[in-house]
């Protein structure tokens, strides 16, 4: 070679330069991989809406109805049942459901469209596990002063009937709600806000 | 005959001269301590667990089917009607179990012997990966027979994730490839399980072994027989006090391996579930998405570390401290060579402190262990009668995680302070001739 004198900040950048686009390239490359894992179309579309019939469900009883692959509780309170929500707020976390677990039209203790009836879903807000129905006002082995709930067998989580949270347990939030609206008086459906359905 | 053989040897070391040199380095030419112990018969065990696993797991894909809706029936089906299916499936199942029963114990092995001490840490470090990608191996492979307590045990795991502020519940979803643990799920974590984890696990157990030899192994005295005196009956320049690896201790751990297979063997035939401990009661049930078992609890391996996730509360909001708790439980392990930084390895020369201070940490191992498979819920009422079981089971449980932590907060200050009163250290294994 004519030249041998070795340009070495020339063959840094080249080198590094080189490195930087073979980094891109490795990036780029890697998306369409990361993005694979993401729900397919099919899985997004089993995700539609869901009706519920509730003209059968009894005063005091919950029935499940699977949304989006989740367990969603449908529960008719009593009038007592709802008489003693507003007097366990010392003993919950979010009393006024003031952190993000449900559409803005849901407020107050009752955290309802109409306070008969509770639609939560029915996933711990901890670990993901299905609380239990405990919805007697009665003393339980997991709660002396039990006023009818929710009970998760897996981290002994607890939640009052309007599925709040109740402090000293592992679960931080309350049970979420999630969107749905009265199709008629017999009708629910989950997964459509009031707005949407017009 | 043997002529054949000779000229076929040589034929091939003419084209790859290194091989029986390096057969000869790790092999008849490794001189290991002579004064290895009971302890030393897990790691050639784990390796012996690893190749069951290898060989039972590719003869259970040749029937297994990759999906939600035939999995568990599949699954059955090998149990019923394949030739010979349920005793591959059984040395499957109970191969994982102790995989972790002999890898816990050569992690103890460890920690008795100091083995993770300079110049050993690059080893300690590739066996705690070789740990954390088995706990992921272990965990996938108990998903695929998608029974309820795969699908909630999975559920379970996977929101471990969804703590995370902000990301969580995106992560969750990604992890999934759904809104629940579903088929697009079982089919990854089925990818995972058979190839990509297995493929990953063998190059660390290769590093892992590569990295011993390049330092040479620890022994119960903790002495560095490369410092001590040279020449032994094989070679002068080789240490005094070590034996050639084959065929001494290829021997000796054949005799462990007959022992262990006994072992294998009675749980495999008379009591492969283990009373529920190797295959939980709830698992032959097929996976309901609607139902969750009464009491979900993982595999008696992953206990202590879960038993830390339900001990640490929620705060601010968030219930993340304690999955980063259970995470750090990990983590801290891996810190471990810089955190105890007191010269003499071995427990048997160390202070009454670190002996003290092991005895608790495995203690509160078991502790841990006991209250996440619900033994503690079971017997507070027992021994003490009508009391409120939570609260005593988190206080001892609490307590049993401070222990956890606090062993090592403990080694940092006995260490880097020098508060340890050490016994002085033999020049050469105490069995030498």
């Amino acid at each position: 070679m004519a030249n041998e004198v070795v340009d070495h900040g020339r063959r840094r950048f080249l080198t590094a330069t080189t490195s930087v686009v073979g980094a891109v390239g490795v990036v780029a490359a890697a998306v369409p991989f990361i993005k694979s894992w993401e729900p397919s179309a099919r899985a997004k579309a089993a995700g539609a809406p869901v009706t519920a019939d509730i003209s059968k469900i009894e005063m005091g009883q919950k029935v499940d109805y699977a949304w989006r692959g989740l367990p969603v509780f449908v529960v008719r309170r009593t009038k007592e049942q709802l008489a003693v929500l507003p007097s366990l707020a010392p003993r919950l976390v979010d009393p006024d459901s003031t952190v993000d677990q449900q559409p803005d039209y849901i407020k107050g203790p009752d955290r309802a469209i109409k306070p008969e009836w509770l639609v939560v879903i029915g996933i711990c807000t901890h670990l993901g596990c299905v609380p239990e129905f405990f919805p007697q006002i009665k003393p339980e082995p997991f709660d002396p002063n039990w006023k009818g709930g929710f009970f998760c067998p897996c981290h002994k989580s607890r939640y009052d009937l309007s599925g709040r949270v109740f402090s000293g347990v592992p679960a931080p939030k309350n049970l979420q709600v999630p969107p749905y609206h009265f199709a008629d008086d017999t009708h629910i459906q989950i997964g459509v806000d009031p707005k949407e359905a017009g | 005959m043997a002529n054949v053989f000779t000229r076929m040897g040589d034929w091939v070391n003419e084209r790859a001269p290194g091989m029986m040199p390096a057969y000869r380095k790790h092999m008849t030419e490794y001189y290991a301590p002579k004064n290895f112990n009971l302890w030393y018969y897990f790691g050639s065990l784990a390796l012996l667990v690893l190749v069951n696993q290898i060989v039972t797991g590719i003869f259970l894909t040749m029937n297994y089917k990759t999906s939600a809706a035939e999995a568990f029936a599949s699954v059955e089906y090998i149990m019923r009607d394949v030739e010979w299916g349920w005793l591959i499936r059984y040395m499957h199942s109970t191969g994982a179990s102790l995989f972790f029963v002999v890898v816990f114990l050569h992690m103890f092995r460890g920690l008795l012997y100091g083995s993770y001490k300079k110049p050993r840490e690059l080893v300690w470090l590739l066996g705690m990966l070789i740990f954390l990608v088995l706990m992921a191996e272990a965990f996938m492979g108990y998903v695929l027979p998608w029974g309820n307590m795969s699908f909630w045990g999975a559920k379970v795991i996977i929101s471990l994730f969804g703590t995370i502020p902000v990301i969580g519940s995106t992560l969750v979803e990604w992890i999934m490839g759904d809104y629940l643990p579903a088929d697009a799920t079982l089919n990854r974590f089925f990818a995972l399980h058979v190839i990509a984890l297995p493929l990953v696990l063998l190059l660390l157990v290769v590093l892992h072994i590569a990295a011993l030899h390049e330092v040479g192994s620890n022994n119960p005295d903790g002495v560095e027989i490369k410092k001590g005196p040279k020449g032994n009956r094989w070679d002068a320049l080789k240490p005094a006090d070590g034996i050639p690896f084959h065929p001494y201790y290829t021997v000796k751990d054949l005799v462990g391996v007959g022992f262990f297979l006994l072992i294998a063997a009675f749980i495999i035939f008379f009591a492969p579930t283990f009373g529920g401990w190797f295959l939980e009661h709830d698992n032959f049930i097929p996976a309901n998405n609607l139902t969750t078992p009464p009491l979900i609890k993982p595999v008696w391996y992953f206990t202590p570390f879960y038993a830390i996730v339900r001990m640490v509360p929620s705060a601010f909001g968030t219930a993340v401290w304690g999955v980063l708790a259970m995470f750090g439980a990990i983590a801290v392990l891996f810190a471990l060579p810089w955190i105890d930084v007191g010269k003499v390895k071995s427990i048997r020369y160390r202070g009454t402190g670190y002996k003290v201070a092991l005895g608790l940490f495995v203690f509160a191992f078991f502790g841990l262990g006991a209250i996440g498979t619900d033994i503690t819920a079971e017997l507070i009422p027992e021994l003490f009668g009508d009391v409120n079981v939570t609260f005593w089971e988190n206080l001892f449980g609490r307590t049993m995680t401070l222990i956890y932590f606090g062993y090592f907060v403990f080694l940092w200050f006995y260490t880097h302070l020098g508060w340890e009163k050490t016994k002085p250290v033999p020049e050469r294994v105490t069995t030498h001739d």
